[in-house]
């Protein structure tokens, strides 16, 4: 990506240190940085990792770069995650890691050497679906299907995190047991973009699933 | 198959498959992950090398020189070409700014270089390792509403009847005011991606995300000119387009560069900041609507002028497209400026003209009954008119936009509505209420497909695209209606340039289309499977074929059946006017301290003709009312006047609704009939449920507070200083 137009660094408003000399220096794109001499990396560029990926170890070899999600969609060939932005702007990576749902695109893979990693392809498949995936095609919560792996995610999620009390901005009374009302859903699935508009199908869905195993 | 006049009874009026609610037949493939999208072709492509752009960084001017030698030297790269490494390449279908190639830049971000790397990491590193000396162009004037001023009252009226001066000078209500809308970015969540094979510099496949499998499938040969025959293009799932993937972009033309570049396949996806900039979006508007009334309310004049920009040649946006057709009125003056400007290339975006046309014209029409002292929802009704009124010999095949009104009024319970702006409130919510019409043109293109009978099994081919519109669906619904067989039976191959042409997807016109094509190839396939059987006019039911004494299962057929047509559409449709209408009513909060705007319900009734599946039907509606929601309240594309660049483009800072956004929604089908329009005498309705879905809110925020705004998005700054004193 091109820096933006005449962008100049000014100087008084960076920190002093190592941070700020990075920066100045790839930003700026100084005489320095357009030789082909390159300055090279200290260290091993790539590392070895495991990831328990939908119950089975993994273990791939990776550039420090690989985030998460290019780790399960380019080296593990589970491309059931999707790329939307790519800078955890849009949830359409959502995945499970150790239990917790996440933006796969804002972590490294290196950074989860041994954790439990669940994508879609771990909930169910075409003919075997969970509860969630079957809500979602009962009541078309979905349209272009590219959100939805990362919809089904976090709709799963949220169910567990009302249940287990983590409050949320639209929480009333944070002593009381929080309801599973049409507003705390809302609010914990804002994080993930439909642009389809599929918002109101998706929250049929959910309701269901939660009323289902009430 | 032609269609040469109005069809009367046909099959589908005693239809089992059509019309009924029916799941999406790719509904278990993409809840599951499992469809496969343009990036993640490993089934076909399984070694193939990553792409990655780079786009310049200059609103508009030229490239003096570009190193790449350090990109080239970058760990892992295996290719890299830039836009000085070969000549500009010809333009395709509807592409205004080039793709690719040559020293010039007309907007930013538009595509200077291509890396291939082994690795997605390393082809990034190296992206930015490019230099490049720009000589940037002058700079250049980009004041829409100056522009505007410039031009007004210049040029002849795109449409003009009647005296409009006259009607003006005697008319008893006159109001006049400028509008605003801003540029919007389609935001579909799959950006623009495509793997391509083009190792050898020959043949050439191409598996992209594209709404139109021909269009593209010839923009390609163009582009590179190749010969048709040698390129292969598919797009089975499509994560979303919204018009931006009508045309061939620089996703696939820099992915064939690449591949041929490195002898390998490629596959490259546009980084989600340079989406907006790189590809197309809906023009910002300036419009000016004067509108002239009777004391009983009817209409006495119309007279709307309005501008938006594009790159030269580009058709920009026009906001005028519904002003000369959707009310009636006695006289009439419609005018759109398309103004030259060297900013990011303007096309169509859902609903194309009428989405942004209808924000000003449906905040007019409150603002004239408003005037009058008339309820909005009685003067839109007073001025319904069943002939097209710029041109009233030429009536409507099929309108009931009164109808969707009162249905409205009475399911929202709009008597019940805010009758005094600022007036309601709700503790801290001063509350309103709104109406909007909505107009948007029923196109129908022609479209193709093949019926083959299998042992049982109908497979339909054709190229038609699915972008989560639901055509799978629907054109297997068809299928199975017409050759009365059921879902199960019919296999359904789609968005394949070695299929049939079809409509694509795109207009609100790929279901009429497509559905009326894949009903002429299984018509033709019967009449085939009537004559190899030697039977006269058999019904087709129950999977059977029945005639006089004869009935034969139709998985008995042991032999393969198979046939092609297409629809061609007759010229008797020019003698009337085709169109879908609608009735949108929505309550808003506005917070009386903060101005923060929630829209607490919605309710919208749509008539565009036989409703084929009320289940992918209401999603196409709500899912365009929850675009109209951002388009109200929040999508606004930044235009950076001095650099001419849209600087929020990303999703983080270009806003559209998200699920804490979306009230309850709720959506009427009149389920209508138009017998003029198609043979299964359907009309589109996807655009529909965004046309009058933002003046809506508008007028519901203006009932609510008093205060009008014309500028959208409707933010809090624009009015915070109006709201009452606390």
């Amino acid at each position: 990506m091109s820096p933006p137009i005449g962008f100049t660094l000014r100087r008084r408003t960076l920190l002093a240190g190592t941070a700020a000399a990075a920066l100045t220096h790839s930003m700026t794109r100084d005489a320095s940085a357009q030789t082909a001499e390159a300055p090279q990396p200290v260290g091993p560029q790539t590392s070895t990792v495991t990831l328990v990926v939908n119950g089975t170890p993994r273990e791939i070899t990776v550039d420090n770069r690989v985030s998460l999600l290019d780790a399960l969609r380019e080296h593990l060939k589970l491309t059931g995650t999707k790329k939307g932005c790519d800078h955890g702007q849009c949830g359409a990576c959502t995945c499970t890691v150790n239990g917790e749902r996440i933006n796969a695109c804002l972590s490294l893979a290196v950074m989860h050497d041994g954790d439990e990693i669940e994508t879609i392809e771990g909930i169910g498949q075409p003919d075997n679906m969970d509860p969630m995936q079957a809500a979602f095609v009962e009541q078309d919560g979905f349209q272009c299907g590219y959100c939805t792996p990362g919809q089904i995610q976090s709709a799963r999620k949220v169910i567990e995190e009302i249940r287990a009390g983590i409050p949320s901005h639209v929480t009333g009374d944070l002593t009381a047991e929080i309801a599973m009302t049409d507003a705390e859903i809302r609010e914990r699935m804002s994080g993930n973009i439909c642009r389809c508009g599929a918002y109101a199908n998706i929250l049929s869905a959910i309701t269901q699933v939660a009323e289902e195993n009430a | 198959m032609k269609f040469n006049s109005p069809v009367e009874t046909n099959l589908f009026d005693d239809a089992k498959i059509i019309g009924k609610p029916t799941q999406r037949v790719d509904g278990p493939l993409k809840v599951t992950g499992t469809a496969p999208y343009a990036y993640e072709r490993n089934d076909a492509a399984p070694d193939a090398l990553y792409g990655y752009p780079l786009g310049a960084a200059i609103g508009h001017g030229r490239i003096t020189a570009m190193d790449a030698e350090a990109a080239r030297n970058a760990p892992g790269v295996r290719a890299v070409v830039t836009t000085l490494d070969i000549d500009p390449l010809e333009k395709g279908m509807n592409n205004v700014a080039r793709l690719f190639g040559g020293n010039e830049v007309q907007h930013y971000h538009q595509a200077i270089a291509v890396v291939v790397a082994e690795t997605f990491e390393q082809a990034r590193a190296a992206a930015a390792r490019i230099d490049v000396t720009y000589e940037e162009g002058e700079a250049a004037d980009l004041d829409l509403d100056a522009a505007f001023r410039r031009v007004e009252g210049s040029g002849e009226p795109d449409t003009l009847f009647g005296d409009v001066d006259a009607a003006f000078r005697d008319a008893a209500v006159v109001t006049d005011q400028m509008y605003h809308t801003p540029g919007e970015s389609h935001t579909m969540m799959e950006p623009h991606a495509s793997t391509v094979d083009w190792s050898d510099g020959g043949d050439m496949t191409v598996w992209t995300s594209n709404q139109m499998i021909n269009w593209n499938h010839q923009s390609i040969a163009t582009t590179f000119g190749i010969e048709p025959e040698r390129i292969r293009v598919e797009s089975p799932y499509v994560g979303g387009g919204f018009g931006a993937k009508l045309w061939l972009r620089a996703d696939a033309v820099l992915a064939a560069l690449g591949s041929r570049a490195a002898g390998v396949p490629v596959k490259l996806a546009l980084p989600r900041p340079m989406v907006m900039n790189n590809t197309t979006h809906r023009s910002a508007t300036v419009q000016r609507i004067r509108l002239a009334a009777n004391p009983d309310g009817t209409l006495k004049g119309i007279w709307h002028e309005a501008a938006a920009y594009c790159l030269p040649g580009g058709r920009g946006e026009n906001a005028t497209a519904q002003t000369p057709i959707f009310y009636a009125g006695e006289t009439r003056r419609v005018k759109n400026h398309v103004l030259d400007m060297p900013l990011p290339e303007t096309a169509d975006m859902r609903a194309p003209g009428e989405a942004s046309g209808l924000m000003a014209l449906e905040i007019a029409m409150d603002e004239m009954a408003e005037a009058l002292e008339m309820d909005p929802v009685r003067f839109r009704i007073i001025n319904d008119t069943q002939v097209n009124p710029s041109d009233p010999d030429i009536p409507f095949s099929d309108r009931h936009f009164v109808e969707c009104l009162e249905r409205g009024a009475e399911a929202f319970g709009w008597a019940e509505r805010n009758t005094s702006a600022g007036g309601r409130r709700d503790g801290d919510w001063l509350i309103g209420h709104g109406v909007a019409g909505a107009y948007r043109g029923a196109l129908v293109l022609p479209s193709g497909a093949r019926a083959i009978l299998d042992g049982g099994k109908l497979i339909i081919e054709t190229d038609m695209t699915d972008i989560g519109t639901g055509s799978y669906t629907i054109i297997a619904q068809t299928a199975a209606e017409t050759m009365g067989m059921s879902l199960d039976d019919v296999e359904m191959r789609m968005a394949h340039s070695a299929y049939p042409v079809s409509s694509g997807s795109g207009g609100q016109f790929g279901a009429p289309s497509s559905t009326s094509g894949v009903y002429a190839a299984c018509m033709a396939l019967r009449e085939k499977i009537a004559g190899n059987l030697g039977l006269q006019d058999p019904t087709f039911a129950d999977g059977n074929v029945v005639s006089g004494e004869t009935r034969m299962s139709l998985s008995d057929i042991n032999e393969e059946v198979s046939a092609e047509d297409a629809i061609e559409w007759g010229d008797f449709q020019d003698g009337y006017a085709m169109g879908t209408f609608g009735a949108h009513f929505v309550e808003v909060g506005v917070h009386a301290y903060t101005g923060e705007t929630r829209v607490r319900r919605m309710l919208a009734v749509c008539d565009a003709g036989r409703i084929l599946n009320p289940v992918t039907a209401r999603s196409q509606v709500i899912g365009g009312m929850v675009m109209g929601v951002g388009a109200a309240l929040s999508e606004d594309m930044a235009l950076d006047r001095g650099r001419g660049f849209f600087a929020n483009h990303d999703m983080a800072s270009y806003e559209v609704a998200v699920h804490a956004d979306i009230p309850d929604q709720q959506v009427i089908f009149l389920d209508t009939l138009d017998g003029v329009a198609t043979p299964l005498k359907a009309k589109g309705v996807g655009e529909l449920g965004l046309c009058g879905a933002a003046p809506a809110v508008a007028n519901a925020m203006y009932n609510a507070t008093g205060i009008r705004v014309r500028d959208y998005p409707l933010t809090m700054d624009k009015f915070i200083d109006q709201l009452p004193s606390i």
